[in-house]
């Protein structure tokens, strides 16, 4: 490998470690714990987890027949549509929350029928974080899941069909286990984004601790009140993310290695 | 109680127009080039690929019909496929492929993988059942292949190119392999080759198609002896003799003794291609070709500036030579002919 490149590599590692270090060294050690267990943190923290897992369940409900559609389907104007369904990703998320607002709010297009007819309100409700997360994390998803079934043979989908398989036992048994890497990795960067969103939540969801206050959140007003406690809110989050990424690819390539031929 | 098959459709730059029929238990050839339209014939067959045009009817129902706009889907036809390049499941092991068509027909799992046992033993690979199909070799994976197609009982068994992904060594063997596997299979055949020699072994009859046509049609014996075109002349118009090869020479049944080079002992095909004979009128002397038969000429086609003679006598051939050759040697039917070839010009292949 070229010496520029390594230098310039080694500069991008260190990008991204630095803010870690940062982090670390002004941690307050002595009082971690304190932060740690005290019902602003456990609370977020548990809010946190419970709204993006829901936020990557919806996103993997939708997002993979949604990309099935876009992969496979002849549907005329498919491009608008995939720009439409992943606007969310390059939209800044408060723009999202604002917009969530008036669709989905109480005074909303659709938001005033949800209330009027079945008693549905989702601003400033853990419902609402669920939507603001599912609304800027399904896109990672779609477009992960949709790279997938391009790449997919079809052939193999034609080879079940004539061994007497529908489609949708095709979908189950052929389909989604052949693209069951690109699920795995579209579900944990959704759910990554669902973790990490704030704008969209804050706008459309509101900061109310115990509901709508999820760990970002938390982080964020900590700062202003008492940095210490924001540091170590943020290492939680840091280490919660890293733990999952980590274990989720030892897993994987756990698995990988399961697959492997075995010697005869 | 056969299949009957017209179909048209137009797909991309081709334009496909044939009429099929193949009775109970009989095996069909599609032999052309690539290109040609024959794996799109299957794709037909099996519901892949909708015609425009036309009727097929297997086992007397109607399963593509677009004037009264009959589709029968791929999973509902009395169907088996084997594909080019096998298309084994990866994800799941090998005893999971051949019972996926049982389970797909809500058999239940013990009986579905019992039955799929049971043919994997059949076809020599019970000790493999629980591998992946990437740890298989080419022929491991073809039997496979076959195993999981017969295992939900299909009335029509289709096979595109089926020994295509081996490679030359392996071919002879497992084309035996195949033809001992397929006969004890009692339904209808439709096999997609490009090679004569596979049409031979597997098949009763061919149909050679060319641009999306049936250009000729029966069985390979005949259309060798009397391909009607020069595309057909150059596809399967070559002479196949059968018989046992001892040392470098190969016996025929009738006693005739062919030389060969670098030939394995025992049964084998030796193709002797029409371009490659010299005729004479007299026996050559101190020729380095090392056959050299007799016969009478009983018949000349002309094809383009070319003549096929059909020669009778120990070891009836037919030759290619130049229209110019056949004028200067003033060669008529009933004339007794010399046909020289060289050892090395004529290719062998374990029956």
């Amino acid at each position: 490998m070229p010496l520029p490149a390594v230098l310039l590599a080694a500069l991008a590692v260190a990008f991204f470690a630095l803010p870690l270090l940062g982090l670390l060294w002004r941690a307050p050690w002595s009082s971690a714990w304190t932060y740690l267990t005290s019902d602003t943190a456990t609370t977020a923290l548990r809010l946190s987890l419970w709204c993006s897992l829901w936020a990557t369940a919806l996103s993997l409900l939708f997002g993979v027949p949604l990309a099935w559609l876009l992969a496979r389907s002849e549907l005329p104007g498919r491009g608008l549509i995939r720009a439409l369904c992943t606007l969310s990703m390059v939209l800044p998320p408060v723009v999202g929350g604002v917009a969530l607002f008036f669709a989905l709010g109480r005074r909303g297009l659709v938001g005033q029928y949800l209330d009027q007819w079945f008693g549905l309100r989702l601003p400033f409700t853990t419902t609402g974080v669920v939507v603001a997360q599912t609304f800027v994390a399904m896109p990672f998803l779609v477009l992960t899941v949709e790279a997938a079934l391009r790449q997919l043979d079809p052939r193999h989908e034609e080879a079940s069909r004539t061994l007497g398989a529908s489609p949708w036992y095709t979908f189950r048994r052929v389909t989604l286990p052949a693209i069951r890497p690109a699920l795995v990795a579209g579900a944990v960067l959704s759910w990554a984004r669902a973790l990490g969103e704030f704008g969209a939540t804050i706008t459309f969801a509101g900061n109310f601790p115990g509901t709508t206050q999820t760990m970002p959140l938390a982080v964020y007003l900590s700062l202003e009140r008492n940095p210490e406690e924001a540091i170590v809110l943020a290492l939680v989050l840091i280490v919660v993310s890293f733990a999952v990424l980590v274990g989720l690819r030892d897993r994987w390539l756990a698995q990988q290695i399961r697959t492997r031929p075995v010697a005869a | 109680m056969s299949l009957r098959a017209e179909i048209a459709l137009r797909i991309g730059s081709l334009d496909l127009d044939v009429a099929l029929h193949v009775a109970p238990g009989r095996v069909l050839a599609l032999l052309g080039p690539n290109g040609a339209g024959k794996s799109t014939i299957l794709r037909c067959l099996a519901g892949l690929t909708p015609i425009d045009r036309g009727r097929i009817t297997i086992d007397g129902t109607v399963v593509d019909d677009p004037a009264t706009g009959v589709f029968v889907e791929p999973e509902r036809r009395p169907i088996g496929v084997v594909f080019q390049d096998y298309l084994l499941f990866e994800h799941m092991s090998v005893l999971e492929n051949v019972a996926f068509g049982l389970r797909a027909r809500a058999l239940p799992k013990r009986d579905a993988r019992a039955r799929a046992a049971a043919l994997l033993e059949q076809v020599g690979l019970a000790d493999h059942a629980a591998q992946r199909p990437r740890a298989l070799s080419g022929g491991q994976a073809q039997r496979v292949a076959l195993a999981r197609a017969l295992a939900v009982s299909p009335r029509l068994l289709l096979l595109d190119e089926p020994l295509a992904a081996l490679d030359v060594g392996t071919r002879a063997a497992l084309r035996r392999d195949l033809r001992r596997h397929l006969d004890t299979f009692d339904g209808m055949r439709v096999l997609v080759t490009h090679d004569p020699l596979d049409a031979y072994a597997l098949a009763d009859h061919v149909a050679i198609i060319e641009a999306g046509r049936i250009v000729q049609a029966g069985t390979l014996t005949e259309i060798t002896a009397h391909p009607r075109s020069r595309y057909v002349a150059d596809l399967v118009g070559v002479n196949l003799i059968t018989g046992t090869v001892r040392g470098n020479v190969l016996t025929t049944d009738r006693g005739t003794t062919v030389v060969v080079a670098d030939a394995t002992p025992g049964e084998a095909y030796a193709v002797i291609r029409p371009h490659s004979i010299t005729l004479t009128r007299h026996a050559p002397a101190g020729t380095s070709a090392r056959n050299c038969w007799p016969g009478t000429i009983a018949d000349i086609d002309q094809l383009g500036d070319r003549a096929r003679v059909a020669i009778d006598g120990p070891l009836p051939l037919t030759a290619e030579i130049t229209l110019a050759a056949l004028r200067e040697l003033d060669l008529r039917p009933g004339d007794d002919v010399h046909a020289t070839v060289k050892a090395t010009d004529i290719e062998v292949a374990p029956a």
